[in-house]
């Protein structure tokens, strides 16, 4: 085994991840931020009918230190940027962000000296979902795309990257 | 009648008043508003109570040059009116909606402000209803109300530069944003 197994994609580390991305990708506990309309869809798909919860999503957190998916939906205005960034900031790493509709995507028909045009010119997005509003099912596919990026993820290896990447720094 | 009422009432205070579709607006004058608003309120006949809303308007519109209009074929010339160019009406516009709960009769109150002098008395001694309107009305068009308890932008954040809701104002902004700033 020796370092084979800890550095690069070694037989351990990769098994590991996998083990790790499991238990990731079964409990994106979502953070849901409805501030219009949008919100109100995405209510309807963590109710009981559409049960966001049977994808791992069991328990809406509404403190971000204790959410992995931030759902934003709906408007954000200009006013309100601090607040997203500020909750953006507060999400531990892991996480993940959902622009759920028009409005988060793009500011929708909203074009205008309030609105903001798009939370990605604020925070990273990795899903953006179309519609106005999307029905549930559209949320549901997206947390579906949230889950298949985390399969991806190597958080091991990152993590031993960055370690060897400080060790090389500390040894020059 | 409510209309001889409300003359009844305010007497030489009332600027001009006008009917329109069942609506009645009366026009005061800035410096008089707060005694016609008072009068009103305190009229036992009338009672106008309760103050439904509050807001401005920006009426620069008119101080645009109005396109010539299409003269119908068969008109002489001796029909056209001459152009006059008067003095050009108050840019402002403040309204009070106001309702009597007693006897269910609306009333419009107008005053106009001009742009040199965007400073007008606040209703909030009267009716503590104008608070957030009067608010409102400062943060979209700039109008003062002296008096008022906490004169802060209402809609906009305290540091936007601008008053949107002014004619010469872009839909989309003049690019002002807002940022998270740690201290
Ligand atoms: S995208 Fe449509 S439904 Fe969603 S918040 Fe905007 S206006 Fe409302």
């Amino acid at each position: 085994m020796g370092i084979q197994a800890y550095s690069g994609s070694g037989w351990v580390l990769t098994k590991l991840e996998e083990l790790i991305n499991w238990g990731r990708k079964r409990s994106p506990w979502p953070l849901p931020y409805g501030t219009a309309c949008c919100g109100i869809e995405m209510m309807c798909a963590l109710a009981s009918g559409y049960d966001m919860a049977r994808f791992g999503a069991e328990r809406p957190s509404f403190s971000p230190r204790q959410a992995d998916v931030l759902i934003e939906a709906g408007t954000i205005s200009k006013k309100m940027v601090p607040i997203l960034q500020r909750i953006y900031d507060q999400m531990a790493e892991p996480k993940w962000v959902i622009a759920m509709g028009a409005c988060a995507c793009s500011g929708g028909v909203f074009r205008t000296y309030s609105t903001l045009q798009g939370i990605d010119k604020v925070i990273p997005v990795d899903v953006y979902v179309p519609g106005c509003p999307p029905r549930p099912e559209g949320l549901l596919y997206a947390l579906i795309k949230v889950m298949e990026k985390i399969e991806k993820d190597h958080p091991l290896r990152k993590q031993f990257e960055q370690l060897e990447l400080a060790g090389s720094c500390g040894n020059a | 009648m409510l209309k001889d009422m409300v003359q009844g009432c305010l007497g030489p205070l009332a600027v001009c008043m006008n009917e329109c579709q069942g609506d009645l607006s009366v026009e005061v004058s800035k410096p008089q508003v707060l005694e016609v608003l008072r009068r009103l309120k305190d009229d036992p006949g009338l009672g106008f109570d309760f103050l439904s809303d509050l807001f401005g308007v920006d009426n620069s519109d008119l101080h645009k040059k109005k396109p010539a209009p299409k003269k119908a074929a068969g008109e002489g010339a001796a029909d056209a009116e001459p152009e006059q160019p008067g003095p050009l009406p108050p840019r402002f516009e403040v309204i009070y909606l106001l309702l009597s709960l007693k006897t269910n009769k609306r009333l419009q109150v107008k005053v106009k402000v001009p742009e040199d002098d965007m400073t007008v008395d606040s209703a909030t001694s009267i009716w503590k209803a104008a608070t957030w309107p009067e608010r409102e009305t400062f943060d979209m068009y700039g109008i003062r109300f002296k008096g008022h308890p906490d004169l802060r932008k209402l809609l906009m954040w305290d540091e936007f530069p601008a008053h949107p809701l002014r004619k010469d104002y872009p839909l989309e902004g003049l690019g002002e944003e807002r940022h998270l700033i740690y201290e």
